[in-house]
Formats: structure tokens, sequence, C-alpha cells
């Protein structure tokens, strides 16, 4: 938003009131001070999303999470002619996460070693480039990853591999705040990209695989003050602390790290969490290992838990519940769906945190029998042993980090599938401070089938998967739906694909050599859509001709 | 990088170095508490590649046996360890993406564990290796599809590491049963997986059939080599068929076409030149 203002007094320098007026008539007879934008991206702004679909201001486009774009000018009918408009190399090397934000002509992303810039998103040229100052020592678990920025007034929010959140001027990329959040040595990171909501910048730790004890924190957007903590493996006295053996809760995990969705109509957070520790063996945490592997819906102003509904209990696969979990509105009934690592869809009551439906969407051989709540129950042979035991879905998962995405017009839930199995073998390790704490190794199975990557698109109400699209191989791309009938997903061989978004069938492909980590967006400038996506070190956008 | 934070590095890193030079005894030589913990250890850092139980695995090579290729002692093994070997697969300790990597201790401990499962070279060699350059280069028609030390065919993996990257018994089981696990060819640095050698059999608009190994394949691209070593760029929408198998494109050889001697011949001269 813009405001014609010619100053801020609080914010001039402190000079004699005659130099004041001085500078001030220098600034008019220079037409210098004309406009000044105050507080771009306001949290009413971030509500209302669907209003500018030529903008896109939180991870998943959204606060339900649908990584859905209302634009509809590149659809079914021209996806075939779309070009690529500009490329924008970010110099890292390593797996580019990265979904980028785009508020009112300029695009915002992350990069890997916490690198942050913003780009003139009609073509690609840099505004601003910042890069934290990273620790040698620091303990990402699976890469020097991030996965992007939270925007809130005029300040864009990054969380760094060695725990810091950090507000960034929006216009330079000066740093406003800088606060530590815990102790990288002890393996604790940021990876996630943070979600503002109201006044706050939520953000969930990473760590899951060094014993860290897991939490969701909420920053004042203006100051970086800590506003509140739930820590996601509860204290002595705290419910759900007697589901940890001994001392066990200390190093037990359960880490935060993929953005979570926000609903505005009962103020509630919804926020997933990942693994327990040691991750693949459970021998010493006996117990459900409260909240690990949970989706947490916790209250927006205090991060009070309301209710969570756990996916998979005492995990020993390493299966993160870290999938975003996405808000859907059916027959009257307001429901939150996720794709599960564990390889069931979920489909909860987002209001009672109750179980609607859990359905296979790809290979699974751990749980053949529910409980009384319908909720997949793990088989006696589940769990990994010294030898070493074929379990499906592999360790990586049905699903994982990738983004899917949920297309209100098709009615359809979009989600990149592997079918893997792993042999699952324990490893017994003690619990060092700051180093990798599996407890376990897990191998491909040399005799298994060969293994197989999809695209599903999977209807919510029943669980069905309407069409999938296999690729030549499992890829980590996220998924994009569109007003214009299309998804868009990338692949491990480097395509960027345009999907119709009823049929399955792909009527577009553009080849960017590197393999996709991230997940795709949309945004519009000048009149004209864009669709962007990273792919090995670059982001990349698409156009019609 | 500050010139203040340089400095430091070089600092620790002949620190390091020294530190290293005057531990080149493995402090926990022979001790079985260290072995076992070393196995776990292996387990975790090694054997996604190495396999479990040290025996070689997809991409690395057999550690069990005493004579290895890239290291003599277990200084030489801590260095490897620690630093990788350039031009290979092999990374060195903590530059894997996760994390700062294995302690010196749990170094040394899975080498105690790597010592604990070595199997002693036979006093007399498996095979006979001329014997079996004579059957590679000749009767048994291995180099019409296979290059070692650049001479060779080009259909089919190049042979000239094989030796020293995997175990005896992966050599004589590829084989015997070249179809169990098909072999890897071109690895992208971006990608998880490296390309198999499937075979395939198109046919394209205009009606003709080519038949050969898939050097690379995307879903809407295929780049294959048939029998005669002509490369094909095919769209797979303009192809009238398009089939893969996972029956490898190299025939199974029973006994009755190499018997279990000359076999061993052949793997022989294989580890022998995998062993420079």
């Amino acid at each position: 938003m813009m405001e014609r203002r010619c100053t801020d007094s609080a914010e001039m320098p402190v000079r004699s009131w005659k130099n004041t007026a001085r500078i001030l008539a220098v600034w008019l007879i220079a037409g210098l001070c004309a406009t000044r934008s105050l507080a771009q991206v306001t949290y009413d702004r971030l509500l209302n999303s669907a209003k500018e679909p030529q903008n896109w201001m939180t991870y998943s486009g959204d606060y339900s999470g649908k990584r859905f774009s209302g634009l509809d000018q590149i659809n079914a009918t021209n996806a075939h002619t779309m070009v690529a408009k500009w490329v924008y190399q970010t110099g890292a090397t390593g797996k580019l996460e990265t979904t980028p934000l785009v508020v009112d002509g300029i695009l915002y992303a992350t990069a890997q070693d916490n690198r942050a810039f913003a780009l003139d998103a009609r073509t690609g040229r840099p505004i601003w480039m910042y890069q934290h100052q990273l620790p040698g020592d620091i303990r990402p678990c699976c890469g020097r990853v991030n996965r992007g920025l939270a925007i809130l007034g005029d300040k864009v929010f990054l969380g760094t591999l060695d725990a810091h959140v950090i507000a960034l001027d929006a216009k330079t990329g000066n740093v406003l705040w800088d606060v530590v959040a815990a102790d990288y040595r002890t393996g604790h990171s940021f990876t996630v990209a943070p979600l503002a909501v109201k006044n706050l910048i939520v953000i969930g730790v990473s760590g899951g695989e060094y014993g860290v004890r897991g939490f969701i924190d909420a920053y004042d957007a203006a100051t970086g003050e800590r506003k509140w903590r739930f820590y996601t493996v509860p204290g002595p006295g705290e419910p759900g602390h007697d589901t940890w053996e001994a001392d066990s809760w200390k190093v037990g995990g359960a880490p935060a790290w993929n953005t979570g969705t926000y609903d505005a109509a009962t103020n509630q957070i919804f926020w997933p969490t990942g693994n327990p520790a040691p991750s693949n063996r459970g021998e010493g945490r006996a117990g459900d290992n409260l909240y690990s592997n949970a989706l947490l819906a916790l209250n927006a102003d205090s991060g009070k838990m309301n209710w969570y509904f756990q996916f998979t209990r005492h995990d020993e696969h390493d299966w993160d519940a870290t999938q975003v979990p996405i808000m859907v509105d059916a027959g009257g009934k307001h429901l939150i769906a996720q794709a599960n690592r564990n390889g069931f869809f979920y489909v909860i009551d987002r209001t009672t945190g109750k179980l609607v439906s859990a359905t296979a969407y790809g290979k699974t051989t751990w749980s053949d029998t529910k409980d009384t709540d319908g909720r997949p129950v793990a088989n006696q042979n589940a769990s990994p042993t010294l030898e070493g035991h074929t379990v499906c879905p592999g360790a990586l998962g049905t699903t994982n980090f990738m983004a899917p995405t949920y297309d209100p017009q098709a009615g359809l839930f979009y989600v990149t599938a592997r079918d893997q199995c792993d042999i699952f073998s324990t490893a017994p390790q003690p619990y060092e401070a700051g180093h990798a704490y599996y407890g376990s190794a897990y191998f491909p199975s040399e005799d298994a089938e060969p293994y197989r990557g999809f695209l599903k698109a999977i209807d919510p109400a029943t669980g069905e998967i309407k069409w999938k699209f296999e690729h030549t191989s499992p890829t980590w791309s996220g998924a994009l739906s569109t007003a214009g009938g299309l998804v868009f997903s990338g692949d491990a061989e480097g395509n960027f694909i345009a999907f119709d978004a009823k049929s399955g069938k792909p009527l577009w492909h553009f080849q960017m050599g590197g393999a996709v980590y991230a997940a795709p967006m949309a945004f519009a400038v000048d009149g004209k859509e864009y669709v962007a996506i990273a792919a090995g070190s670059a982001i990349y956008t698409f156009g019609l001709p | 990088m500050s010139r203040q934070s340089f400095s430091a590095t070089v600092v620790i890193l002949i620190l390091g170095v020294a530190a290293f030079a005057a531990d080149d005894r493995n402090p926990l030589a022979g001790d079985p508490k260290a072995a076992k913990a070393g196995e776990y250890e292996f387990r975790i850092n090694c054997a996604l590649c190495h396999g479990l139980g040290a025996r070689g695995g997809g991409r690395g090579p057999d550690l069990t046996r005493a004579v290895k290729k890239h290291t003599h002692s277990d200084a030489d093994m801590f260095q490897v360890i620690s630093n990788g070997i350039p031009g290979t697969a092999m990374p060195s300790n903590g530059t894997n993406g996760q994390g700062v990597g294995m302690t010196d201790e749990e170094i040394w401990q899975i080498i105690t564990y790597l010592r604990s499962q070595e199997v002693k070279a036979p006093a007399t060699p498996l095979g006979n290796a001329a014997h079996g350059k004579d059957l590679f280069y000749g009767d048994a028609n291995c180099s019409l599809c296979h290059m070692v030390e650049g001479k060779g065919g080009r259909l089919g993996p190049d042979l000239s590491g094989v030796g020293g990257s995997r175990t005896r018994e992966a050599l004589v089981d590829s084989v015997r049963n070249p179809s169990r696990r098909l072999a890897w060819g071109l690895s992208e640095a971006t990608k998880e997986f490296p390309q198999e050698y499937e075979s395939v059999t198109v046919v394209t608009a205009d009606g003709k059939q080519i038949k050969g190994v898939t050097l690379n394949e995307d879903s809407f691209s295929v780049q294959i080599m048939d029998a005669g070593e002509h490369i094909h760029l095919l769209d797979k929408a303009t192809l009238r068929s398009f089939q893969k198998s996972r029956q490898s494109a190299m025939p199974k050889y029973d006994t009755d076409v190499l018997s279990d001697k000359e076999l061993s011949d052949v793997v022989a001269y294989l580890i022998s030149v995998g062993a420079k």
C-alpha cells in the first residue's frame, strides 16, 4: 500500500529544524519524496490473498495451503505454446528447494547456504542480494537447503541453518533484526519458510536427526521478540509427557520443518511435526512419543494446543508427518487433508481433530489394520531388525517435503508420490550432542523392484486416485494447480511439465538441465501470467509467447 | 570468508594435519567393543554404498578384502574416510549434507570394525588372469560389448575399474545372471538415481525397429545405442512403440558357455586390472 506523505518525522535524522527544512526543500525540488510505501504487505492482504492472484505472498500461496493460483491466462488450451521468460542463476550448489514470493512485481526467494534475494519479476534482474554468514560447523540434516521466505509489512523473514530468525528490509535486504532461536551446535537449524500470521512470524525447527527437542516459535514481526514457543515434546507434568520412556523426551526430536497453514475463522495454526529421535530405533523411547509425526492445532495468539492428531505412533522409519496440510471445505465440513510420508492420505475434521478417512495412496506394507478411529496401525513385522527387514514405503516415504496442491475447481488433491521399499536395520548409537542420532540405517533392497515415481490426483472425498502420471524416476518436485485447469510439476530429469488437471495428460514441458527439488508458483506482472520453479541452481519462469 | 576466519581455518588445518600425523596408528586396534561400535557407525555412514557387512554395494567396493585399492595402513584408511577420494564417489567425512560427520574416535572404530572383517586373499590366485584376458578378448566375446583399458566394445559398461569396486561374487553373479541387477550408467550431478543399462525396443513412425540399450531417458526423449554402436536420439511422442525391458542386453553365460574355471580366470583378469 502506498501512502502519500513526504516525511515521517520519527525517522528523520536529528538535525536542527533549519537543516530539516533545507533538506526537505531539496527533496521536494528533486521530487524524491513524492511517494513512500509503508507496510506494504498487511495481514489483511495475506488473509484476502485470493483477491490479488497476481501476487504470491506465502509459501503455499494462501493460508489454506492449497498452492492454487487463481490466474487463468495460461490454460489448458494455450499451455502448449509456453516459452521460457527468464532464468536467474543463484550461483549456489546443492538442492534448491525455494518457493519464491511475488508482491507487486518483485520476486523474493532464497537459495542454499541462506542466500536471499529480490528480483525484478518481469526480467529476473536482481534488486538486492543477501547471504547470512554461517559458521563452518552447522548441522544440516539433509543438505544446506532453505524453502523460502515469509513477507509481512515491508520486511521479509528468513530462518537460517544456524537457527537464527532474521528480518530483512524488503527493499534493500538490510538486516532489521536477527535473533537466535536455539543453539546450532546441538543440531538445531531452520530450513522452513516461515508463516506470517497477524503480527507474528511462525517458524518450526529442524534437527530430528540430532535429537533436538522440537518446537514451533512465534516472533513479533516488528521487533523479533519471541511471543510464544510450543515444544512438540511435552516436558514433565505436561499432558503427553508419559508417552516417552525415562529421559528420552529430552532428545525426542519431533521437529517442525515444513510450513503449516492458518484458519482465521477459528484462529488456529495447523502445523505438522516430524520424526521422534532416534529416527529409526524405538528401543529406549517406549510409548507413542507425542507429539511426533502429528498435526497440531495451535491457538495463533498464545501457541496453546487445541488438538493434535498423530499419524504414525512410535515411529521407527523416519516417517516425518511434515507434509503441508491443506484445508479443504467440502459438504459443509471444514476439513484438513494430508498425503502423509507413511503412504496414507488422511482427511481430518479441522474443528475437532477427528479422523474422517485414511486411504493408502502408494505401496505400503507396514499396516494391514486400522484402530477403532480408522487410523492405520503398524503390524508386528514393521519394526527394523539388526539383520535388516524390508518395509514399504522406505525411509524417504511415499511423499516427503515436496508441496502438494489442491485444485478447488477440479476437486482434486495432487501429490508427488514414490514407490520404494527399504531394508531397515537397527544400529544402536549413544546420544552425543550435535552428532547425528539415527539409531539405524536403511538401504535400498538389492532385489527390490525399481523405484517408481508418480504425480497422483486424489479425490479427497473417497481417497480414490483419479489419475496418475508415472515419471521416468522418482522426483522431489512439488506441484501447483491453477484456475487455468492446469497442474505444474517437475521431474528428476530436469523437465518442468504442465498437466491437464482433469486428465493428467502432459500438455507442455521444458528441459531445465537440473533436477527439481522445489515446488512451483504463479504470479502476474503487467497483466502477464508467469509460472516459476527452481531447478538445478536456478529459478526459471515461463509464460505465453 | 573473511581474512580472519580464513587464517583460522588454515591454522586448524595445519593443527589437524599435525594431530593426524602424530596419530597414524589406530588407538583402538583390536578392541572388540570398538569394532562393535564401528559396525553400527559403518551401517549409518558407509553401508549405503559399501553394503551391510562391508561386502560391497551398488556403488562402493568390497572393503573386506585385505588388499584394498586406495589404502594400505590404518593411517591411509583414516585419511580416505576423512578426506574422501577425489574423482570417485567417495566423499570426505561431513560433506554429504548430513551434518558435521564422524568424530576421530568414530572413524577409528570403523577402521577397527573393517579390520575385523577382512578376508585374507588366498595364497594362490583364484584364477589365471592371463588366460582370463585371452578369453575376454577371444572366445568369451566379452570385448564385443565391453571395454577394458581402452580396448573393446561400447554397448556395455567399461569394465576397467570393476574389479576394484565389486566383490568377486558380484562379478560372477553379473555374468551368470546379468538381468538380476542392471549395471549403472550415466550419473547426473543433481539427479538422485543413475541411468541403468535397460534394454529397449522402439518402432519409429516410419516403421523401423531399433533395439539397443538406453544411454539416457526422460519422460519425453530417449537416447539409445544399438548393437552396431549407433546412437539414436528419439522423441517418445513420435514413436509408434516404445518398450523397455529389465532383461539385460547381455546374454546369460551358463556353465556350458563359460565354465566355472573359465569364469574364474576372466574375473581374475578383471580384478588384476581393477587393482591398478
